[in-house]
């Protein structure tokens, strides 16, 4: 327990759940309800991912990269094999780049969409939660369609992609992406034109566009800055160099940046329309041919297994850009493996969005970046070198009166 | 120098005119991608460690804030590898440069100067090269660990390929050959 002084507290919460690939453990000062002071700590469950990852061949991998992430499970193995691609000069054939795209936006979709929920959850706004529940059940149900999995997908292979979308399955993912359409102006409406959520979410945990900047923040937490910044324009892979799209930022919906939680739900709404529009635009456009360059496992492993160099593999994930590295020295397995998760990154803008905030602000603040870290373990509150357990509930319950009492 | 008019070529000659005799190894990597082969561009070089730091603030000269991605890093058996990866001209579609930039460290000494004065959001990767590697970051604002556990031998470094590595540390994973 760090020191206390007569005029501020601590308040540690965390280390939290075990199964997330970035624990994290923050330590408040705080003066009255106001946070003065923020440290965090990370690495409480460290898997190793990285270093087990070397001693696996160039297939096995793959699957263990889709277990580094159950929401990004599809980002990870693909990125991965984008380095790996890179670093073999093996060149994706042209459907498998505009099947790759249709499977990462569906990602973003579900992603998003439980960001909205959980976020929604956060503020006391429950019956929010099951609406989106209930959306991302439709497009999960779209994604076992497509794939024969809800969560990890199994459908990346170095090279191209496993299944190819068929004919008779386009009317399918039409009628979902039109369904979902019609729910996705529901939750706009839901989420930003209720007043009670721009009281509690206008002007709470703002990062700055410098900080952001300086902070190396990636995805929605960026853009909502104002930082123009998204792999898939500003440096497409895949077919994303094809399709018609723009920057999100909120000031396209708003005219106005404040970088604050209210422009990062608007940030990730814009973003769950935009990837609509990218899978309709690739179903569009797609053109026929291989789904993947070397169809035979063995025959890939013997091409890989005499590669001699390193590449890098980025994509645009749901939480903003997720960055692989690889090293090959013409061995069975990767020699050097580097993982970087957009949470990685997102840490530390986290801090000067928490400063001069309210204890009761701490949940939704921390879900706007849309962390690798789901829950609150419990908190500790010491006051006059007096300590008393406060679960993740007490802390749920202070931020649902403070909505309550702006709503009065 | 303005975005517009700048190639990677033109990046790569920029440092090596400031840097005449610290960069090696550069190489230009051009792929494409989609129907409509659009062109995407990864610059790496090496730079000799005393520049690095200059090299880093080289970075700022064109103009934009460079983004940095991440630090990735491996032992070599005599040396200790650092790749910084760095992005510059984000936010115009098409026109980023992924730059990635190695430095080779001796095993005995391995040390390099921190880059948080100039990037504060290095931070984090900072700390897990030190931890994972066993390099020391000097000047850095922050020296604790921040992924490895407390109960890991101080003088283990887990991506380390020597007698310093987790090997001994490994039960019933792969046979704990590292």
């Amino acid at each position: 327990m760090t020191t206390t002084s007569r005029t501020t507290y601590q308040i540690p919460i965390g280390p939290i759940h075990p199964a997330l690939k970035e624990p994290v453990n923050f330590s408040f000062e705080i003066d009255g309800e106001k946070i003065i002071n923020v440290d965090v700590q990370l690495g409480h469950v460290h898997r190793s991912i990285e270093w087990a990852g070397t001693k696996r061949n160039f297939i096995q991998v793959l699957y263990l990269a889709e277990r580094i992430c159950g929401i990004c499970s599809y980002c990870h193995p693909m990125s991965l094999a984008l380095a790996v691609e890179r670093a073999a000069h093996i060149q994706v054939p042209d459907r498998a780049e505009y099947l790759r795209v249709v499977h990462a936006e569906l990602e973003r979709i579900a992603s998003h969409i439980l960001w909205a929920g959980v976020a929604a959850h956060e503020i006391g706004f429950d019956s929010v939660l099951f609406l989106t529940w209930q959306v991302r059940e439709a497009v999960l149900d779209l994604i076992e369609y497509l794939t024969g999995n809800r969560i990890t997908k199994g459908i990346t292979m170095i090279g191209g992609v496993r299944r190819d979308i068929t004919a008779e399955m386009v009317p399918r993912i039409h009628k979902t992406l039109q369904d979902l359409k019609k729910q996705v102006e529901k939750l706009h409406h839901v989420m930003l034109d209720d007043s009670t959520i721009q009281m509690r979410c206008r002007n709470c945990g703002v990062l700055t566009k410098e900080d952001a900047l300086k902070l190396c923040a990636v995805g929605p937490t960026a853009r909502a800055s104002g930082v123009r910044k998204d792999v898939r324009l500003d440096q497409p892979y895949f077919a994303f160099g094809d399709l018609d799209f723009e920057y999100t930022t909120p000031d396209v919906l708003t005219g106005e940046v404040n970088g604050d939680v209210y422009d990062r739900i608007i940030v990730r709404l814009l973003e769950v329309k935009q990837s609509i529009d990218l899978i309709e635009q690739c179903l569009d456009r797609m053109p026929v041919g291989d789904i993947v360059a070397e169809p035979k496992i063995p025959a890939l492993l013997a091409t890989l297994n005499k590669v001699t160099g390193e590449g890098i593999g980025r994509m645009e994930a749901p939480r903003g850009e997720v960055f692989h590295y690889v090293r090959l020295t013409g061995a069975e397995s990767l020699y050097s493996w580097k993982v970087r998760a957009p949470t990685y990154s997102n840490i530390l803008p986290w801090i000067p969005m928490l400063l001069g905030q309210q204890i009761a602000d701490i949940p939704i603040i921390a879900a706007s970046i849309d962390p690798c870290m789901s829950c609150t373990n419990r908190v500790t509150l010491v006051q006059n070198n007096q300590s008393t357990m406060v679960d993740g509930e007490q802390l749920h319950r202070l931020s649902i009166e403070k909505t309550r009492r702006l709503r009065l | 120098m303005t975005t517009h008019s700048v190639t990677p070529e033109d990046v790569l000659g920029s440092f090596q005119t400031k840097f005449p005799n610290g960069i090696t190894q550069p190489r230009i990597e051009r792929r494409t991608g989609g129907t409509l082969k659009t062109e995407f561009i990864h610059l790496w070089f090496h730079v000799e460690t005393r520049f690095f730091k200059d090299a880093v603030k080289h970075l700022f000269t064109f103009e934009q804030y460079p983004h940095f991605a991440v630090t990735s890093g491996y032992d070599l058996g005599d040396t200790i590898e650092l790749v910084y990866h760095f992005s510059l001209f984000h936010g115009e579609r098409g026109r980023e440069l992924s730059l990635n930039m190695t430095v080779s460290l001796p095993k005995e000494n391995p040390m390099v100067d921190t880059i948080t004065d100039l990037i504060p959001g290095a931070l984090i990767s900072e700390q897990e090269k030190q931890e994972m590697l066993g390099v020391k970051i000097r000047g850095i604002p922050k020296d604790a660990r921040v992924f490895v556990a407390d109960d890991i031998p101080k003088d283990v470094f887990p991506w380390r390929r020597d007698e310093t590595g987790p090997g001994k540390l490994v039960r019933n994973l792969h046979d704990g050959d590292v």
